[in-house]
C-alpha cells in the first residue's frame, strides 16, 4: 500500500514536471501564477477533469442524459457522505449512491404513472436532501461549500490520484468498447438486435459518469459538474458530423475551459467552479454564432441567400 | 416426450404469446408460425401488437407468457449468433446523430466483429477488417447509395433514410431480416428498389418479414400474410387474407363495440 502510494505521488510529480515544461515556454506574465506548488496541482486537476468531462459529455449530450447526469452528480452527496462516515473511499460511496439512484430512476418510471423527469427530479433532490442533511451534521459549512462549488486550489495528492485513475479508467473503456458505446448511444434497438447486452452497457456508462463525476467533486463541485457534462459536448455537436472529432473536439473545450477558468479564477480572485464554467458557456456561445453548419450566422447567410432575388431577374 | 426433427425450423415460431404495457393487453394467446425462406407481410391496426411482437423477438420486452423461438432456438442465442436483422421505423432513429452513411452501415458488422482479433477492436475504425468494409460497400451498392457514403445521415431525404437502414440490416447478413415499415412515406422510386432487394434476399434463402400498411405490396410481393389485433385473425396467401371480410374482421377483432351515442343537438334548427 505504501509503495503503491509512493509510486502515485512519484507519478504525478513526473506530469506535474512535464507540465511545468510547458508552462515554461509561456510568456511570463502568464506563467508567474504557476510559480506556487497549489497552482500546479490545479492545473493538472484542471486538465484532467476536463478531458474526462469533455469526453463523457458527448454520450450524455447524445444520450439526452443531461438530467441524468444532474441527477446523479447530485446524488453522489449522501454517497461521500457516509463513506466518509465509515471511513471508506468517496468513489466507493459515491458510486453506490449514483447506482441506487439511477435503479431507483427506473424503477419509478416503470412501475408507477411517473414520467421520466418527475422521477429524476424526485429521487435526486430526495437524495441530495439527505446528504446535505448528513455532512451538516459531521462537517462545517465551508466543507459542505467546496463539495457543493469546488475548490481547485486547494487540490491535494490523493484527490489528483483519484482524478488521474478516474481519468485514466475512463479513457481506457471508451477506447476498448467504442462501438459498443457508439451503437448504443446512437441506436439501442439495433444493439439489442445484434445481441448486446444493453443493461451492461447501460450500468458501464453510468458508472463511467459516476466515476467522472467523484473526480470533479474537488474542481467544479456537485452543482456545477453538470455544466462541464453537457457544454463541451454540446459545442463540439455544433462543429461536427463525426464522433470521434467530436470527442476531440470536446475534450478540447473541456480543457480549454478548465484551463483559463482558473487562471481567470486566481488572476481575479473568484469562485474557480464558476469560473470554469463560466468560460466553457462562453466557448458555446462563439460556436452556436459561428459554427459552419449549425451557427448562427451559417443560417442566417444561408436563409438570406435562398430568400435573394436571383440574378436572373 | 415427443422427439422433434429439426430438420425444417421454422423462421419464427411463437407459442400461447400474452404480453402487456402498464396491464393493458396488445397480445393475447398468440400462435405464429411463419417458415423459413419465405416472404410474411403482417397487417393490422395501429395498436395490434405488430410492433410488440418485434420487441419480444429482439428481446427489448418480456412477454408475460408463452413460448417463443427462432429458426428453431432461443431468440437470444439466434441474435447473439447475428441471424436476425432489424429495420426500425425512420422516427426510431437518431438522424441527428454525427455519423456518416456508411459508418451506420457499418454498425451492422458489430456483431460479426466479436469473431475478430481482440486488438482489432483497439484500431481507429478505418482499420477495422476490410472483409467488414467489403460487406458495407457491397450493401450500399445494393441501395444504390455507393455516393452518398460519406455524407451524414442527418443530411439525407426520407427514402435515402430508408435506403439506409436497409442496407444496415442487408450488412447483417442475417437470416431473419425483420422489417418495421420498410414502405413507409418512401417515394416510388425507392420503394420500388426496396421490394426488388427483398424479393432477391428471399431467394438467397433468407425469411423475410415485414409490418405493412401497404396492402397493394403485400398482395404483389409477400408470399403470405399474417393478419393480427392482439390476437391472430388469420394466415395465408395474400389473396385469401386480403380480401374485405378478412380485413373488416381484422379492423374490428378484440375492440369492445363504441358505445351508442345520441345523435348530436343541431346547431342551428
Amino acid at each position: 500500500m505504501e509503495t503503491l502510494e509512493t509510486l502515485g505521488i512519484g507519478l504525478i510529480d513526473g506530469l506535474l514536471a512535464v507540465l511545468m515544461l510547458g508552462v515554461g515556454l509561456l510568456p511570463d506574465a502568464l506563467a508567474e501564477p504557476f510559480s506556487y506548488g497549489f497552482m500546479q496541482r490545479a492545473l493538472l486537476t484542471a486538465i484532467l477533469v476536463g478531458a474526462i468531462c469533455g469526453l463523457l459529455s458527448c454520450f450524455v449530450v447524445l444520450k439526452r442524459w443531461s438530467l441524468l447526469g444532474d441527477a446523479i452528480s447530485h446524488a453522489v452527496l449522501p454517497g461521500v457522505a457516509i463513506a466518509y462516515l465509515l471511513g471508506w473511499p468517496f468513489f466507493i460511496g459515491a458510486f453506490i449512491a449514483g447506482a441506487l439512484t439511477s435503479v431507483g430512476i427506473g424503477a419509478l418510471e416503470r412501475h408507477t404513472r411517473l414520467k421520466a423527469d418527475a422521477a429524476m427530479g424526485l429521487m435526486f433532490t430526495a437524495a441530495f436532501a439527505l446528504g446535505v442533511v448528513i455532512i451538516s451534521k459531521i462537517a462545517t459549512n465551508t466543507h459542505l461549500m467546496h463539495i457543493l462549488f469546488g475548490n481547485v486550489l486547494g487540490v491535494q495528492y490523493p484527490a489528483l490520484l483519484l482524478t488521474l485513475f478516474s481519468g485514466v479508467v475512463a479513457l481506457l473503456a471508451v477506447w476498448a468498447f467504442y462501438r459498443p458505446l457508439l451503437l448504443y448511444t446512437f441506436d439501442p434497438m439495433q444493439a439489442q438486435a445484434l445481441g448486446f447486452n444493453t443493461g451492461l452497457i447501460h450500468y458501464g456508462l453510468i458508472l463511467l459518469l459516476t466515476l467522472t463525476i467523484v473526480a470533479s467533486l474537488e474542481t467544479v463541485g456537485i452543482i456545477l459538474v453538470v455544466a462541464m457534462l453537457i457544454t463541451p459536448g454540446a459545442t463540439a455537436h455544433l462543429l461536427t458530423e463525426r464522433l470521434t472529432t467530436m470527442m476531440l473536439l470536446s475534450v478540447a473545450v473541456g480543457v480549454t475551459a478548465s484551463v483559463v477558468g482558473l487562471y481567470l479564477s486566481f488572476r481575479l480572485d473568484v469562485a474557480s467552479g464558476g469560473a470554469i464554467v463560466l468560460v466553457a458557456a462562453g466557448l458555446f456561445l462563439v460556436s452556436l454564432l459561428l459554427a459552419p453548419r449549425h451557427g448562427l450566422l451559417a443560417r442566417w447567410w444561408r436563409a438570406r441567400r435562398l430568400h435573394a432575388p436571383s440574378p436572373s431577374n | 416426450m415427443v422427439l422433434r426433427l429439426p430438420s425444417k425450423p421454422m423462421a419464427v415460431e411463437v407459442k400461447g404469446l400474452s404480453a402487456a404495457y402498464d396491464g393493458q393487453s396488445v397480445l393475447e394467446d398468440v400462435d405464429i408460425a411463419l417458415p423459413a425462406g419465405k416472404w410474411t407481410a403482417i397487417i393490422g391496426p395501429n395498436g395490434a401488437g405488430k410492433s410488440t411482437l418485434f420487441r419480444i423477438l429482439l428481446g427489448v420486452m418480456k412477454p408475460l407468457s408463452g413460448e417463443v423461438t427462432v429458426l428453431g432456438d432461443a431468440p437470444s442465442r439466434q441474435r447473439r449468433l447475428g441471424y436476425i436483422a432489424y429495420m426500425a421505423q425512420q422516427e426510431a432513429v437518431e438522424w441527428d446523430f454525427p455519423i456518416s452513411v456508411q459508418d451506420t452501415v457499418m454498425t451492422g458488422r458489430f456483431g460479426h466483429m466479436r469473431g475478430d482479433p481482440w486488438w482489432r477492436r483497439l484500431l481507429p475504425p478505418r482499420w477495422t477488417h476490410p472483409r467488414h468494409w467489403d460487406v458495407v460497400h457491397r450493401s450500399l451498392q445494393a441501395v444504390n447509395m455507393q455516393d452518398f457514403a460519406h455524407r451524414p445521415i442527418g443530411a439525407l431525404s426520407g427514402g435515402q433514410k430508408k435506403r439506409v437502414l436497409l442496407a444496415r440490416a442487408l450488412a447483417q447478413e442475417a437470416r431473419l431480416l425483420l422489417l418495421d415499415e420498410p414502405l413507409a412515406g418512401v417515394d416510388a422510386a425507392s420503394e420500388r428498389l426496396i421490394l426488388d432487394l427483398l424479393t432477391r434476399q428471399r431467394a438467397a434463402g433468407r425469411t423475410v418479414v415485414m409490418v405493412t400498411h401497404d396492402m397493394d405490396s403485400a398482395r404483389r410481393y409477400a408470399d403470405q400474410v399474417l393478419l393480427i389485433n392482439r390476437t391472430i385473425v388469420g394466415m395465408g396467401a395474400p389473396d385469401n387474407m386480403l380480401v374485405d371480410e378478412m380485413l373488416a374482421r381484422t379492423a374490428v377483432a378484440g375492440w369492445r363495440p363504441v358505445a351508442r351515442r345520441d345523435p348530436p343537438l343541431e346547431a342551428f334548427p
